[in-house]
């Protein structure tokens, strides 16, 4: 007997709204209430933790940002982003710490210029130019030969890249305390009786400027050039596009982006310290489900997805700390991957993201 | 003028799909070129165009000649630079991008802005359909709207020559005709057309010269009327037969009968 109609059975729908909807209302609603209730509680600790949350929630979307416009591009998550962080930041602590040209033992001239904070911005532009050529050296060397190949192989000599150079990071750091002498410190100012660190103001005002920026160069030749290739490559060939051209732009943005979100994770409130550490380089898979939860190729997903990411991360941490015997001391750092999970039951493809089935 | 001389191209270093194609585009004709599948037919596409890199493939003799040049080895960058674009089979509209968009990539090349404008004014006044739909995702266009877009795409380059590989492809009779006739008027603003077809009747209407290849090389070329007159071509590609409606059990057993231009 041939079977006619699908096996009724159990269903996963209740009306119209799904299970993971139902999830979300379960736990949304005494999740919020529970926010609300703290809220008048501590209003001046809640702030604070908000505070917290948006300087967090930035610095992931800026990772995230890196992650997109190389994913927009070439099609593969790039693995090495972490390392590339971590490079970016010893990049900054070589030209400010050091006072050194990245690489050479010639005196950076431009930690010279007064006042200091110019100096010290300058220098930064100048460790994220070395950050923008080794992406572009990774590029050439690593992915420019892979146009073409299987995807999958391609996402795994990024990680092969990422070890690589974490082994490399790691002997220049060693044990050294390579401080990034942020002319603002780890300190802050208060707002009431709130304490707010400056980190948290530059974090967000780093992300809104790179955000708009990206946004606005998807807009450009360039950027359309970008999503054609990433669309169907040899289509783009056709149309005169270099696609090599636009790989390289885009690696370069990438590193770039990396090296910001570098910066940013040896502050608060990423860390307390302000100088480089083997651990610097885990930011980037700390701001991965960031990424995943807002759609690999959407730039308004790396950012809402930052965002949320870093609220749920600081707001568990802050609210969630009397459970720690029940959870684990640390249960903070699975929060985002919960969060991931929970997002990606309901939208496979990501909040932000195209609703087709990647190969990662 | 474009010549390909004595062209032989290999795929993976082992299958050999173009064994000695020669054909002529004279400036301002449309040339069409006929074949059945796999007589490589979009392989003489790539290899005009630079695309046999992506396929594996590689010219091993032979000259593709684009006004005293051989262009057989630039990148396909070079090659729409110098003037000549492709339609590519199938469309290969980028779905995701908006119909200004792809237009967009498709002046990638030309970096003058007044230039870019001035196409895109003139692919407006092609295709007023396009113009209606300017900002909708090119992925949910119709199917002729795609193929406009594709062309549009092409056009915005400004080519000198335009290669088209099977426009006709999966459109209603209709929509053929109107594509048929937006060709014309495509060349007679200058442009010369390499027209790709498995579509013969429409191909050789329009044509000033026609090519059909089989198994790599032309087996016979001539005046359009001359070959649409042939008996080989009518059976073969138009599917008529010589008497006309007159049918026996013999001719349905057409492979008994073979094509004169094989040896």
């Amino acid at each position: 007997m041939t079977a006619t109609t699908a096996p009724r059975g159990w269903s996963y729908s209740l009306g119209k709204i799904s299970t993971g909807g139902w999830f979300l209302i379960g736990i949304g609603i005494p999740l919020g209430g529970y926010l609300v209730y703290e809220l008048f509680d501590d209003p001046v600790l809640f702030f604070q933790t908000t505070m917290k949350s948006f300087g967090l929630g930035s610095v992931y979307a800026i990772v995230a940002l890196g992650f997109v416009l190389i994913f927009k591009a070439t099609q593969t998550v790039n693995f090495a982003q972490g390392a590339l962080a971590a490079s970016g930041a010893l990049f900054v602590s070589y030209a400010v710490f050091d006072g050194h040209i990245p690489f050479t033992t010639l005196r950076n001239p431009l930690i010279e210029i007064e006042p200091e904070w110019l100096g010290w911005s300058l220098s930064v532009v100048m460790a994220l130019a070395f950050s923008a050529m080794l992406g572009l050296l990774i590029e050439r060397l690593a992915i420019r030969p892979m146009v073409g190949q299987p995807l999958f192989s391609v996402a795994v000599i990024t990680l092969g890249l990422e070890i690589v150079l974490r082994v490399f990071n790691n002997d220049a750091v060693e044990v050294d305390f390579r401080s990034l002498e942020i002319p603002y410190g780890t300190g802050g100012f208060t707002v009431g009786d709130a304490i707010v660190n400056w980190s948290y103001i530059a974090a967000m005002i780093t992300a809104t400027v790179a955000f708009v920026a990206v946004y606005i160069f998807y807009r450009t030749r360039t950027g359309i050039a970008m999503r054609a290739v990433a669309f169907d490559q040899e289509a783009a060939m056709a149309q005169g596009i270099n696609v090599g051209k636009v790989f390289a732009i885009a690696w370069a943005a990438g590193a770039v982006l990396a090296a910001i979100g570098g910066i940013f994770a040896t502050q608060p409130p990423v860390k307390q310290t302000g100088a480089v550490e083997p651990e610097t380089a885990n930011i980037a898979f700390r701001a991965l489900p960031a990424v995943i939860l807002g759609g690999l190729d959407s730039a308004t997903g790396a950012l809402v997805g930052g965002l949320i990411v870093g609220f749920a991360e600081i707001f568990a941490g802050q609210y969630l700390a009397g459970q720690t015997d029940l959870l684990g001391p640390g249960y903070t750092l699975i929060v985002p991957y919960v969060v991931m999970i929970v997002a990606l039951l309901v939208r496979p493809y990501g909040l932000f993201g195209t609703p087709e089935i990647r190969r990662v | 003028m474009l010549e390909v001389a004595n062209l032989e191209v290999v795929y993976n270093e082992v299958i050999l799909v173009l064994r000695g194609l020669s054909i002529e585009v004279p400036d301002g004709n449309i040339v069409a070129l006929l074949g059945a599948n796999g007589a490589g037919k979009t392989t003489t596409v790539r290899s005009v165009c630079g695309l046999l890199d992506v396929h594996e493939g590689h010219v091993t003799k032979g000259s593709v000649n684009w006004r005293g040049t051989d262009i057989a080895h630039h990148s396909p960058a070079k090659i729409v630079e110098s003037g000549i674009t492709q339609v590519m089979e199938g469309r290969r509209v980028f779905a995701e991008l908006t119909v200004d968009e792809n237009l967009t990539t498709g002046g990638y090349t030309v970096k003058d802005k007044a230039k870019n404008q001035a196409a895109y004014d003139r692919v407006m006044e092609l295709f007023p359909r396009l113009a209606d739909r300017r900002t909708s995702t090119a992925g949910y266009l119709s199917g002729g709207e795609q193929q406009m877009l594709a062309i549009g795409r092409a056009m915005m380059a400004e080519p000198e020559l335009l290669v088209l590989d099977e426009p006709s492809l999966g459109l209603a009779p209709k929509l053929i005709e109107q594509i048929r006739d937006i060709i014309v008027e495509i060349n007679q603003q200058g442009t010369s057309v390499l027209l790709i077809e498995q579509n013969a009747m429409m191909a050789l209407s329009i044509a000033d010269y026609g090519y059909i290849m089989e198994t790599g090389k032309v087996v016979m070329d001539g005046d359009p009327k001359k070959l649409l007159a042939d008996d080989d071509v009518q059976e073969f590609y138009l599917g008529l037969h010589a008497e006309g409606a007159k049918k026996s059990f013999r001719d349905v057993k057409h492979y008994k009968r073979r094509k004169r231009w094989l040896s």
